[in-house]
């Protein structure tokens, strides 16, 4: 019995094939990007080391800050939104009846493509024609907003299909774990005369603290990572003012043709991804929550 | 005093459904109205209000979009790319699970380790290296590329849905399979992934959702028409139509419905791959 399970020949057969395509394709890749920073390539001919000169040029890029600061803002919405989704989720799990339909509607917009998500809210901010100014331009508003074109609102413009979408997905976690909290913890809670308040807040959200880390961890990354909606909506723009580090990278190598400063802006996306990370974790850890 | 505590019980419970009312209309409201311009000629939808009913369904948007551009073709490759993608990443995802919980060896904490800090990887960090691989390999925009980062990116999130299913087999089954003299694999194909089918399914339904919706990879090494799937394809379609609300419309409504009537077939399915996902990671 145990040969069997132990052959090593039987184990390197069945880890192989998915081991070789992740080691391959994303972390080869990953190192890889941090050296082609080193080097100025333009997409075709040669590569030429140029050694730090990209990294130095990143450090006093107002545009790479700019960009990182935006993507930091995106991720400290969402981390705020995540209140709302908790008290929404607190909400639904108190026997409430159509609990399980609302929080199918309310996923519905996760399963769609970002891509096709940013066609419509391209169509509802559309300056004469859309839902938002419409509605303002039949209130009597003379100059409704512009939205994706004002340089001050497209950002917290574009947070708003963001939460539409991932809404119903946080939802969905912080209900699942609520529901899973076991009953007699709370008929015990209940005996001790605590009311639905002090149940909720002294009970249900410590015992789902774990998770609620998770989600932090989640929003702060995939904020950080947040590319295909803005890159549709705005391209980053107007002027800049929608630019994320995703999109910024994407943009230097992919449409300017600079891959060695895109492969630096690439690799100080993973560092900021990996420091966030640890970061995070270990904020939520300190509070002793 | 009863009478009070009651009015104000309900006057509670109201409010909240009338809360929780207001979020789903917030959900719903947008997709309402894309399938209500989808039905409607562009004067309509400018002169009259934006909730009207079109004053008759116009279905030959629809028609138009899809014998016109290429609509169908990148539909068709949407399923061939998701399909093919899916069931190799299904097999190797279950293969390293099958491994890594069933067999004993000093290194499995590593190779799952490895898998799951891919989770959180941002894969925009790969593209320009994965460029220049597939650039110096002849691979920039053949469908084989997309098959193979479809498959890739996708197994740890799988191997993660699978391994919380793999742990709670019982070990029994597989050490009277052995006793009865049955081969390794064997033992993976004929007991192991028929008792996994139900996690198969779910981490299947996840899959297609990813694969169907991926834009970047697709973006980027693909530039060819014939090969696009629908979400590059509509994106680009629509671009051309920038005035045509009607068939905008109706391209975002052909794109979404494949994943919309999944979900309403096959809903828990879809929760409990999303959440197994997230939490275990």
């Amino acid at each position: 019995m145990n040969e069997v399970l132990a052959s090593r020949k039987a184990i390197i057969f069945y880890i192989i094939p998915a081991l070789l395509l992740v080691v391959l394709f994303m972390y080869i890749p990953l190192i890889l990007t941090g050296y082609y920073g080193l080097m100025e390539w333009n997409g075709m001919g040669e590569m030429i080391f140029t050694g730090l000169d990209h990294y130095r040029r990143l450090i006093g890029d107002p545009l790479f800050w700019d960009s990182a600061k935006h993507s930091l803002m995106l991720g400290l919405f969402s981390t705020l939104a995540l209140v709302a989704y908790l008290i929404v989720s607190l909400i639904l799990s108190q026997k409430m009846k159509g609990a399980n339909l609302l929080r199918k509607i309310y996923l519905i917009p996760m399963l769609l493509s970002s891509v096709a998500i940013a066609q419509l809210w391209l169509r509802i901010y559309h300056p004469t024609n859309g839902i938002f100014n419409t509605f303002l331009i039949y209130l009597g508003v003379e100059n409704p907003p512009t939205w994706l074109a004002d340089p001050n609102l497209v950002l917290y413009a574009l947070f708003v299909p963001i939460i539409w979408q991932y809404a119903g997905f946080y939802i969905l976690i912080y209900y699942t774990a609520l529901k899973n909290i076991s009953v007699d913890v709370l008929e015990a809670a209940s005996m001790d005369g605590a009311n639905v308040w002090q149940t909720a807040w002294k009970i249900k959200v410590p015992m789902i603290m774990d998770i609620i880390k998770v989600t932090v961890i989640l929003a702060v990354v995939g904020s950080l990572k947040y590319f295909d909606l803005i890159f549709v909506m705005t391209g980053g723009g107007p002027n800049g003012a929608s630019e994320v580090l995703a999109s910024y990278m994407y943009r230097t190598a992919f449409r300017s043709f600079d891959f060695g400063y895109g492969s630096a802006l690439a690799f100080a996306l993973l560092l900021v991804c990996l420091i966030t990370t640890v970061v995070v974790r270990k904020i939520t850890t300190l509070k002793g929550v | 005093m009863k009478v009070l505590c009651v009015i104000i019980s309900v006057v509670r419970k109201s409010l909240l459904y009338i809360g929780l009312g207001t979020i789903a209309v917030f959900q719903i409201f947008p997709l309402m109205w894309l399938v209500l311009f989808s039905l409607k000629s562009n004067q309509e939808i400018f002169d009259l209000s934006p909730l009207s009913l079109p004053p008759e369904p116009r279905w030959d948007n629809y028609l138009r979009v899809w014998n016109e551009g290429n609509i169908s073709q990148y539909f068709f490759n949407s399923v061939i790319y998701t399909g093919i993608s899916v069931v190799l990443t299904i097999l190797f995802a279950s293969m390293v699970t099958f491994a890594i919980t069933r067999m004993k060896w000093k290194l499995s904490g590593l190779v799952l380790g490895i898998f799951t800090v891919g989770m959180m990887i941002p894969l925009h960090s790969t593209l320009i290296p994965l460029f220049n691989m597939f650039l110096r390999a002849g691979m920039i925009n053949h469908p084989i590329t997309i098959i193979l980062l479809y498959t890739t990116f996708n197994l740890p999130i799988t191997i993660l849905i699978l391994f919380g299913f793999y742990q709670t087999l019982p070990r029994e089954l597989e050490e009277a399979a052995i006793m009865d003299g049955a081969s390794i694999h064997k033992l993976f194909l004929s007991i192991i992934l028929p008792m996994t089918s139900p996690v198969i399914v779910t981490a299947a339904i996840i899959n297609m959702i990813y694969n169907w919706n991926e834009f970047i990879f697709m973006n980027t090494f693909i530039s060819s028409e014939e090969y696009r799937t629908l979400t590059v394809g509509i994106q680009n379609f629509i671009g051309q139509y920038t005035t045509d609300w009607g068939a905008i419309g109706a391209t975002l409504v052909i794109s979404m419905l494949p994943i919309l009537i999944l979900f309403f077939i096959l809903s828990d399915r879809i929760m409990e791959g999303l959440t197994a996902g997230s939490i275990k990671g």
